[in-house]
């Protein structure tokens, strides 16, 4: 009776936790490097529709998640270029990525509304995918445990590795790192490709596993709530983890109440609950760090190496 | 050959108030080219979003209606950018206003009086500006980021409008659809031009924009919000209170964007319905930014805009271009605002390699 409750709730929260998992470590590794790129909505939207198109023509589905990379982390290097060659302000850029990202993939997917495709197959023999209860660990979709070894991957390139020391230097004190002879401008961009391409599979996990179809603005402000978390986490990725599964926890609810029947409270009130918990959360966190910031010091900042 | 970015002594007047005109031009060319390339009309496209509102004389009256939300807004975003308060949930403000001001409407219903209707444009306003308060106070006391909270409150928003929509203002004789009673006549705007769809909210968003020009220019308050944005140090050196700032700039925004609400429930929409929010406060980012964050620059950014609004329903309707298009090329001209802008600071010289790499 349990199991026959718990293991699909857990399985809920694991596939709305994953998608904003995966955004959220990319944009922890751009705001490492000293840039805050607000347009992850936009990115998320244009690899779901990327993912989405290719994997519905080609019929094979892990060609969907590099093409929706592709695509992201190319629109990712638009902003790159205004942001970083040409100094445009962050924010600004930011959301102008998000509006383009809106736009142009609602008009790329037009055709792909209300199609379908072939989801993921699993990692696992079936045995263990479809056991009633091992399912829990063994039946996901490839890219949750993707998300899951990228976790240990970017902890373990912050702390451990020389160019993650070099990356972590640019965006704590971008003229120290210029004056030793590094690439400000070349570690930035990146490591904004990287949270593109990262956008990318988090937009594609929704429209080829969780849904998985193609609808405008599918991500519906996900990727505002994977920016938060960033911020949450205090910017490691181990406590990204731990808040992007709250996060699902929280988003689950909705789900579970709603097919529960559960009529304590308006629907409208559950499918508020992930932004209101997010404002929660973020005003307990911005409370409690009194004086120095966690934040990356050159966070949001143009480098002007001259100036 | 390298392209080299030489910093001007002061930043260039001319660019200033030429970039954003380039921007247009050169989204009206990128919009051509790209939407050729991906299979539709590209010049028709470009032709009909950008030039057919603007010939058709019968069009004026719907750039008036959309653009008179897009300055009030505009106008109160651009109060916040210029002091680097980065209020992006609009939209959210002008839902709250839309509904505060219908919940006076509701609460008149039945009612006549001249009184209505004002008293609906002061809830509007007080509505958004309380929405707005909400970031500011997170930002002032808990120093929580007004960028997410201000967003995650239009979701909120939204919920709330879908709430009330479905429940305790849904129309008692309407069907059961999710919507209000509509408006009484004391409770729309009246039209302005005989015949026309202008209505009082049109005049108005002109007139704020102006008397934002003088508070802005003319005013300590104008004075105190350039030099927190500019100059935060500075600021606190010379007394000025830098929460304080925040409080006026989120308060002036959510205040004109709860007014933009309640001026289309009481205009255009007649109503509230859950289809209300449509876009207006995100794309008034665009407006702000366009209009060089100068209220009289964003009456014509917002002119601009309103035309790719209305245009792009001309093109939808006549070329079959898809609706999302109109957002691809609004995105494009602030993309195309914000590269160009590199050249308000900097002026671009073309050098050799050789000789770029003698001057380093």
């Amino acid at each position: 009776m349990t199991e026959s409750l718990l293991i699909p709730i857990i399985m809920t929260i694991v596939g709305a936790a994953t998608p904003i998992l995966l955004a959220a470590l990319g944009e922890l590794v751009v705001e490492k490097s000293g840039v805050l790129n607000l347009g992850l909505e936009g990115m998320m939207l244009i690899g779901a529709v990327t993912g989405f198109a290719v994997t519905a023509t080609t019929g094979y589905a892990p060609l969907g998640v590099v093409a929706a990379m592709i695509a992201a982390a190319a629109s990712a290097g638009l902003f790159g270029f205004l942001t970083l060659t040409l100094t445009a302000n962050q924010v600004a850029t930011g959301l102008a990525l998000t509006i383009f990202g809106i736009g142009l993939s609602a008009l790329a997917g037009e055709n792909y509304v209300g199609q379908t495709v072939d989801v993921f197959g699993s990692v696992f023999p079936a045995a263990l995918a479809e056991h009633p209860v091992l399912r829990v660990i063994f039946g996901y979709s490839p890219l949750v445990y993707v998300s899951l070894l990228l976790v240990a991957a970017v902890s373990w390139f912050l702390r451990k590795s020389r160019a993650g020391l070099i990356l972590r230097a640019v965006g704590e004190s971008d003229l120290s790192a210029h004056s030793i002879g590094y690439s400000v401008i070349g570690v930035r961009y990146m490591a904004v490709l990287f949270g593109g391409a990262m956008a990318g599979i988090a937009g594609c996990f929704y429209s080829l596993v969780l849904t998985p179809m193609w609808a405008e603005q599918l991500t519906a402000g996900r990727g505002w709530i994977a920016l938060a978390l960033v911020v949450f986490a205090g910017w490691r990725p181990m406590r990204l983890l731990l808040g992007a599964y709250l996060f699902g926890a929280v988003m689950t609810l909705e789900l579970h109440a709603k097919a529960a029947g559960f009529s304590l409270v308006a629907p409208e009130f559950l499918a508020a609950m992930p932004y209101l918990a997010t404002i929660a959360v973020l005003a307990i966190i911005s409370a409690r760090k009194t004086g120095k910031s966690l934040a990356p010091a050159c966070l949001g900042k143009p480098f002007k190496p001259s100036s | 050959m390298l392209i080299e970015l030489e910093k001007r002594k002061e930043p260039s007047k001319a660019m200033l108030y030429l970039t954003p005109v380039i921007a247009v031009v050169a989204t009206m060319l990128a919009g051509a080219i790209i939407f050729s390339l991906i299979g539709h009309d590209g010049f028709g496209a470009v032709r009909k979003i950008f030039l057919a509102p603007l010939l058709d004389t019968y069009k004026w009256q719907d750039l008036g209606v959309k653009a008179a939300p897009l300055i009030l807004i505009g106008v109160g975003l651009a109060i916040g950018f210029r002091a680097n308060v980065w209020n992006i949930g609009a939209e959210g403000q002008y839902i709250m206003g839309g509904l505060a001001g219908t919940g006076v409407a509701l609460a008149t219903w039945g009612m006549t009086g001249w009184w209505i209707l004002p008293l609906m444009c002061i809830a509007g306003i007080v509505g958004g500006a309380a929405y707005a308060g909400i970031p500011a106070f997170l930002k002032t006391r808990l120093n929580v980021n007004e960028i997410l909270s201000s967003l995650m409150l239009t979701y909120v928003a939204i919920q709330v409008l879908y709430y009330l929509m479905r429940g305790p203002w849904k129309d008692p004789d309407g069907f059961n659809f999710p919507q209000t009673r509509l408006f009484t006549d004391d409770q729309i705007l009246p039209t302005v031009i005989p015949s026309t769809v202008v209505h009082l909210g049109v005049p108005l968003a002109f007139v704020v924009a102006i008397a934002a020009w003088f508070v802005l220019s003319r005013s300590v308050f104008g004075f105190q919000i350039r030099v927190v944005g500019a100059a935060p140090a500075a600021a606190r050196y010379g007394g000025f209170n830098t929460n304080k700032t925040i409080w006026a700039a989120l308060l002036a925004g959510g205040g004109l964007a709860g007014f933009a609400g309640i001026l289309e429930a009481a205009g255009p929409f007649g109503q509230m319905v859950p289809q209300f929010p449509t876009g207006y406060g995100f794309t008034a980012i665009i407006v702000a930014f366009l209009g060089r964050l100068h209220p009289i620059g964003i009456v014509l950014a917002g002119i601009i805009l309103a035309v790719t609004y209305v245009g792009g329903e001309l093109a939808q309707s006549s070329i079959g271009l898809p609706a999302a298009a109109t957002g691809v090329f609004q995105a494009m001209m602030l993309f195309f605002l914000l590269a160009t802008d590199v050249l308000v600071k900097y002026r671009i010289r073309f050098a050799s390699a050789a000789k770029a790499g003698d001057a380093a």
